[in-house]
């Protein structure tokens, strides 16, 4: 009863929290409305019993990358004013194309999904389950090669991320290593012949 | 044998080759030269081969020399079918291209275009050779082809000229249309028999006679009617039977040699050499042979009436191969094969002989041409009027000469025949003669006879022609008397063409006749039983009382009757016609297609239209690449939609 | 009772919100950004819900890898959103049309 009550009220929240996404004006109130999406969802999937994801999602998704967004929100120097023009004129369109989609969704949910347990119920698991675990067990044997790809993409996300916003200012007095290795007798010093000052 | 054969056409074209191509190099003197010889070797070797087929009784030779393709099961040789159809034709063609030759040495003296002459003459030679001696229907179109080339070359010889390339286009368009039929002809026989060769498809001449195929749906025609009057049809374009007669009269415009070689003697006489060699399809008609009895007959007279108005010497003969034409056809449309072929041999000896005096006397009289502006011309041409005499009395059928023999055998065929539209024509063919002796005593009493009309300025110089003219004159007017009487008996009336000419018992007129043919002496006063005779002397005397005698009782008839007149000197307006009608159209028709089908609708609609419509398309298809990335997202969006809509609607 | 469908529902009505984010938003680059996020969300709401409801932990697993791939890929998005920002000083999306056919 109490998780079927909770679900409800996660999940209007969560679809609440969503619109906001899509509707305010600011986008910092606009991030914001995000990170409340994505803490309410990590609920829903502690309801799950997936608590490492949860925990996980909370972490990296709104640790880090709703901050991020935050950092880069701020950062910019937009003008919220002409930011909402235009929104209403296709609204009737979007809405009725979204309409559209949801119906698709709805319809093979509820009346063409054959062979999924759809009705089932979930039975509570005992305490000695921990997800962590289960997860544990299968990424590192049979999913470790994902997970070391996943690893080359993160790090290849991280050389792109800077090099794209990496800027040289002019003008800066900075070392550059590998230019005063490379540097050559004959760049620094200039043999001049000269004749003795001896009679 | 077969080299000979070889030897006979090739030597012409080799010659032809090296005045043509080498004419510079080897001078008038060399074009000549080698062009007479091979023509020479031709005829010689010519004779040889009649020799053998008539008088050692060879058998016809028929044989491929050469496989050109084979399609289909169709097989497409060069080959030879030499018998005795064949081996008079040859001596005629070869012996009267022989003599034109030599005459040519005299008339062209002083042309530019000499070595370009002879070169032309002697492929004309060759091209007539290979069609007489061809033994499957693609080496005789190709003889046809080039014969009608070679005319076409020979009309237009001065073709700085305009009224002779008028003359040889009209020529070469009018023998198109024949050409036309012919192929048509040629083509529906090879569907009948599946095959070219002469020997294959006259073997199966029976068993198609009985099929019918539907021109139109619902209405069968005989397959042997329709193909015998299809080849009929390039028959007329050849030799020139009404109503595509209109070419010859002004093909005149070419030199008096070739009017003498290609259109009295050769290649005119194609079509009636093609319907003999094609007697037995034509045997299986009986339709298509009375279209050909009447077309001879009809054209026979028509153009013979045509040649009394004729104030050009050379239009005059012209008008007068045009009637002889049609007695050939005429007497070919009676199933007297033997006698049109007997015919066509005379008229080309006495035709070639009249052309190429008429040509003597444009060279004495410095090329004028008008019979109005001569007369008394027979004090200063001698040699020139004695063969003219000769070759007229021949044409007119006097006892005794060539032209006699030949075309009393053929009326009378004509007579007996029990075709329909026989009593037709053998009324034409009688009128006929008493037409021909008209105008051709009309031409020889105005031009070597009575008061001289000579302008004083050609008067001073009129002499007789120089040998190389007056000796092939001689040479012609020898067979013109004496062919006749020697060879009647055995060409019309005895087996000399034996299993050339094909002729079913129920038509054999000839056959009925030769039982009253006691030798030639005996026909000769047999003759004068017909009427035949008798009209010859009535159009000789007429001639003679109009234009001698009463002068002025020509202009007064020409007065009277100036409607009639005036139709004939328009030519039955077969010219206006062809030209009103048929060639305004066709470019009418021409311009038609050209501004509306070529420039609007292929033009404008398909290849502008088409560069129009992609130019639009792609001006549409633009606005989707906005660069808006929430358009694209949207697009996407639709997709997915769509595609899962289908995809559960679908399942 | 909250079954598969429901959780399967509520999936689908993010992944919509999101989507109608994506094409009703003209002008701010950020908030597009933000609604890829959501759409990312909906679909690790579907997997681990059959990962429940399944018994099978591969679900889990795709969602990790989900949330790794997420991350790179916003970290990237934004360094092109600040990136275009110095260049055009506008972060428009209805600006954004170089690429117009």
């Amino acid at each position: 009863m109490f998780t079927t009550f909770l679900f409800y009220a996660l999940s209007t929240v969560l679809l609440a929290a969503a619109v906001g996404v899509i509707t305010v004006r600011n986008p910092v109130l606009a991030a914001l409305c995000l990170i409340l999406a994505f803490v309410t969802s990590a609920v829903l999937w502690l309801l799950l019993e997936a608590e490492f994801l949860a925990i996980v999602l909370v972490l990296v998704y709104v640790g880090a990358v709703m901050v991020l967004f935050l950092f880069v929100v701020m950062m910019l120097d937009i003008n919220t004013t002409t930011l909402r023009e235009g929104f209403l004129r296709y609204a009737p369109v979007g809405a009725i194309v979204a309409g559209i989609i949801v119906l698709e969704l709805g319809y093979v949910i509820w009346f063409r999904s054959e062979g999924l347990p759809m009705n089932r119920l979930l039975v509570p698991r005992d305490s000695s389950y921990s997800s962590t675990e289960q997860l544990g067990q299968v990424l590192y044997t049979q999913y470790l090669y994902p997970f070391e790809l996943a690893a080359m993409l993160l790090l290849l996300a991280i050389v792109a991320a800077i090099l794209l916003t990496l800027r040289h200012r002019p003008g800066i007095k900075v070392q550059d290593v590998s230019a005063q290795v490379n540097v050559q007798s004959r760049d620094r010093v200039r043999i001049v012949a000269m004749k003795s000052e001896s009679e | 044998m077969e080299r000979l054969y070889l030897a006979i056409v090739l030597f012409p074209l080799a010659a032809a080759v090296l005045a043509g191509l080498f004419g510079r190099q080897i001078g008038r003197a060399g074009a000549h030269s080698v062009t007479i010889l091979g023509v020479g070797i031709s005829f010689a070797m010519s004779l040889l081969v009649l020799k053998a087929q008539w008088f050692d009784g060879m058998a016809a030779y028929n044989a491929p020399v050469y496989t050109w393709a084979v399609v289909d099961g169709v097989t497409m040789n060069v080959g030879f079918l030499v018998d005795r159809l064949t081996a008079l034709m040859m001596v005629v063609v070869t012996s009267v291209s022989l003599m034109v030759h030599v005459y040519t040495i005299g008339y062209m003296h002083d042309d530019p275009g000499y070595q370009r002459f002879f070169s032309y003459i002697s492929l004309f030679t060759f091209a007539m050779l290979t069609l007489v001696m061809a033994n499957n229907f693609l080496q005789l179109f190709f003889g046809w082809e080039a014969v009608g080339l070679v005319s076409y070359l020979l009309i237009g010889f001065w073709y700085t000229r305009p009224t002779a390339i008028f003359a040889n286009l009209k020529a070469f368009l009018v023998n198109r249309v024949g050409d036309f039929g012919f192929l048509l002809g040629i083509a529906l026989i090879l569907m009948a028999t599946g095959s070219l060769d002469y020997a294959t498809v006259f073997g199966k001449a029976p068993e198609i006679s009985g099929q019918t195929i539907e021109l139109w749906p619902g209405a069968p025609w005989s397959v042997m009617t329709v193909a015998c009057i299809l080849l009929f049809v390039g028959a007329m374009g050849k030799s020139a039977q009404m109503p595509l007669h209109v070419w010859l009269p002004d093909s005149m415009e070419g030199p008096t040699p070739i009017s003498a070689l290609i259109h009295a003697a050769t290649m005119v006489t194609a079509g009636v050499f093609m319907v003999a060699r094609m007697s037995p399809l034509f045997e299986y008609s009986d339709t298509a042979l009375s279209v050909v009895l009447v077309i001879g007959a009809t054209t026979a007279l028509f153009t013979g009436f045509l040649g009394v108005v004729q104030n050009d010497i050379k239009r005059v003969v012209a008008y007068s191969t045009l009637s002889q034409l049609g007695y050939m056809t005429a007497a070919l449309g009676a199933s007297a094969y033997a006698a049109g072929v007997f015919h066509l041999m005379t008229h080309a000896f006495f035709k070639a002989l009249l052309f190429l005096a008429a040509g003597s006397v444009i060279i004495a009289m410095h090329h004028e041409q008008d019979i109005r502006k001569m007369g008394g011309l027979r004090k200063y041409l001698p040699i020139t009027w004695l063969t003219s005499l000769v070759g007229t009395l021949s044409l007119i059928g006097f006892p005794g000469f060539s032209g006699f023999f030949s075309k009393d055998a053929l009326i009378e065929a004509v007579g007996h025949a029990h075709r329909v539209g026989a009593t037709y024509a053998w009324l034409c063919l009688l009128i006929g003669v008493f037409v021909t002796a008209l105008y051709s005593f009309r031409m020889y009493f105005l031009v070597f006879h009575g008061p001289e009309r000579i302008d004083a300025e050609t008067k001073a110089h009129l002499h007789e022609s120089p040998w190389v003219v007056t000796v092939p004159l001689v040479l012609l007017a020898i067979p013109s008397v004496i062919i006749g009487w020697a060879t009647i008996a055995p060409v019309v009336y005895g087996d000399y063409f034996g299993s050339a000419i094909l002729v079913r018992e129920p038509n054999n007129v000839l056959g009925e006749l030769a039982s009253e043919f006691h030798g030639p002496w005996a026909y000769i006063l047999h003759a004068f039983t017909a009427p035949v005779p008798y009209l010859a002397f009535a159009g000789a005397l007429t001639a003679w009382y109009v234009y001698l005698r009463n002068p002025g009782l020509a202009e007064s008839v020409r007065r009277r009757f100036s409607s009639l007149y005036t139709l004939l000197i328009n030519k039955y307006y077969f010219d206006d016609f062809n030209e009103k009608v048929l060639t305004r159209g066709s470019v009418g028709l021409g311009n038609v297609l050209w501004r509306f089908g070529d420039v609007v609708v292929i033009d404008g609609g398909l290849v502008n239209g088409s560069a129009r419509l992609v130019g639009w398309a792609s001006q549409v298809s633009r606005q989707l690449q906005s660069g808006y990335l929430y358009h694209y997202a949207f697009a996407m969006i639709i997709g997915l939609a769509v595609l899962v809509g289908w995809l559960l609607l679908g399942a | 009772m909250v079954t598969l469908s429901h959780y399967m529902t509520l999936s689908a009505l993010l992944f919509t919100i999101s989507v109608a984010g994506i094409f009703l938003n003209r002008k701010n680059v950020i908030v597009l950004l933000m609604c890829v996020e959501l759409l990312l969300l909906a679909v690790n709401f579907n997997f681990i819900a059959f990962s429940r409801y399944l018994d099978d932990p591969a679900g889990q697993v795709f969602v990790f890898f989900i949330l790794t791939v997420a991350a790179a890929e916003s970290a990237i998005g934004l360094a092109i959103l600040v990136v275009l920002f110095r260049s055009r000083r506008s972060i428009n999306v209805q600006e954004l049309d170089v690429l117009k056919g």
